[in-house]
């Protein structure tokens, strides 16, 4: 099992889109939320993934192809 | 004896144990050492840090780690040198030098990396972990060597050559991953959740960070405890940036140098400025961006302390500036030519920084400036190996006289 945090940011055409839910079906992954901002214009969620780490990867790349950017919640670590 | 109290969100102000955690369970807010500064003003005083070692460790009162145990490579105290060539041409009186390429795996790292190393020490961790592009690895590979702790040190897969070396030489398990830079840092981020390791700069960042705040007591010690008007930094994820000003406020506030009015000057080289364009457009949310930048070591496209830097601009009336790719090498070189100091790309983005600044009127001729060189030039030869042309002569003195003095 992995646990993954990140922060998805949204634009105004996938706002409406349910794909937190949709990840989580798809991959068999569960997403926690704790934390979002979801408006007309834009939209953030932070997010806690955990399942398996293939799943998560997978779950992320789809996530990515639908438009959403992905990043992890600390920033960077490759220094 | 240390004096860090907690563990404190820096969004929502939850606290926390002095544990191995970095983020905030509840917000996801990245988490800041507290100490205890009543008990630390009782017992610091100029007195006491003129007569400890001549190392970073002088200030162990202000590190979150017991300093008697330091994994210590004998790493700061480093040279502050007074640059009069390098003022003269660019009309600065009182421009100062920090050669932070002068620790013991050169570059500025060694400060973050013993703090965090003695501090996994502590936590008993047996493997200490990192992702690096270079800087980073050497570091972590020779504090593990230092302190008999097994290393793995990630890096991606075409990293040049010399940095593999300087790294793997201290003998760590160096692992090279096939994939893009989002990949490293997803895997990386998935290992450190997974396994029992010190990852430095993931599950020991809040101690990790606080080494940087050394480059500020140090500037303020030896300009005869005053912080100066302006320090000109280089930035990738903006913890060090953030750190100096900590470090000069916390000296501040212990009554150990007067008022501090330092203006603090950001610089990022045109291919990876996250932060800077943050600043030049005045948000304070900062938009990742694809690292495509000759200074590799400050290629960090979403930087961790990017929001908390530019509140540390706006806290010291400091900026940001941007420096063009093709700057980055004449930087290098000015540092070389006039001082002789060879600093790698990040120095060469301070110099030309600095050069920007000083034209653009942000800093005045009579005041006191700290550039901070923060890596060794032998780390990036790549960087400059196109700029250098040794000439060629036959064994004769005809030649000698016909190539080089009548060339
Ligand atoms: C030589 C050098 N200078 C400056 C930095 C910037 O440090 P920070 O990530 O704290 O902004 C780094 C590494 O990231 C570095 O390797
Ligand atoms: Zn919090």
């Amino acid at each position: 099992m992995a646990k993954l945090r990140v922060r998805f940011t949204f634009t105004p055409e996938l706002v409406q889109e349910p794909i937190i839910w949709q990840l989580g079906q798809k991959f068999s992954i569960v997403t926690n939320i704790r934390g979002a901002d979801v408006r007309e214009a834009f939209g953030w969620a932070l997010l806690e993934l955990e399942g398996d780490a293939e799943q998560i990867n997978q779950g992320i790349d789809w996530v990515r192809s639908t438009g959403i950017e992905v990043q992890l919640v600390t920033g960077d670590v490759i220094e | 004896m240390a004096f860090a109290s907690a563990l404190k969100c820096r969004e929502c102000g939850r606290e926390y144990p002095t544990d191995p955690l970095n983020v905030c369970e509840f917000c996801f807010g990245p988490l800041e050492v507290v100490y205890d500064y009543e008990a630390i003003s009782r017992v610091v005083s100029r007195e006491r840090i003129l007569n400890g070692p001549l190392t970073m460790w002088r200030y162990q009162d202000l590190l979150p780690v017991d300093g008697d145990n330091a994994v210590d490579l004998q790493t700061g105290f480093t040279p502050l040198m007074k640059a009069p060539n390098l003022g003269r041409m660019l009309g600065l009186d009182h421009l100062y030098i920090k050669n932070d390429a002068v620790n013991p795996t050169n570059s500025f790292k060694d400060r973050v990396v013993s703090v965090a190393s003695t501090k996994a020490l502590e936590y008993e961790f047996k493997t200490l972990a990192c992702a690096s592009t270079g800087n980073l690895a050497g570091s972590v590979a020779a504090h593990a060597a230092r302190a008999g702790m097994t290393a793995y040190i990630f890096i991606p897969a075409d990293l040049e050559k010399g940095k593999v070396i300087g790294a793997a030489i201290y003998g760590p398990t160096v692992v090279a991953i096939n994939g893009s830079y989002d990949d490293v840092n997803r895997l990386c981020s998935e290992l450190a959740d997974t396994y029992p390791w010190a990852f430095v700069n993931i599950n020991m960042r809040p101690y990790y960070a606080e080494g940087s705040k050394t480059l500020g007591y140090e500037v303020a010690e030896q300009l005869g405890w005053q912080a100066p008007a302006h320090c000109i930094v280089p930035s990738a994820s903006g913890s060090m940036f953030t750190k100096i000003w900590k470090g000069f406020k916390e000296f501040e506030d212990l009554e150990l140098i007067p008022k501090v009015h330092t203006h603090m000057h950001m610089t990022q080289a045109a291919g990876c400025a996250p932060i800077a364009e943050a600043y030049e457009a005045g948000v304070t949310r900062v938009r990742p961006v694809k690292p495509d930048t000759v200074a590799k070591s400050l290629a960090i496209g979403n930087p961790a302390d990017g929001y908390y830097s530019l509140k540390t601009i706006q806290e010291s009336d400091g900026d940001a500036t941007i420096v063009p790719e093709e700057e980055v090498v004449t930087g290098i070189q000015m540092l070389a030519e006039t001082e002789g100091i060879f600093t790698e790309t990040a120095g060469g983005v301070v110099i030309s920084g600095l050069k920007r600044l000083v034209e653009r009127g942000a800093i005045k001729r009579d005041e006191v400036t700290v550039a901070y060189i923060t890596g060794n030039g032998l780390k990036t030869l790549e960087a400059v190996e196109h700029t250098v042309k040794p000439v060629t002569i036959d064994p004769t003195t005809a030649s000698f006289e016909a190539e080089v003095l009548s060339a």
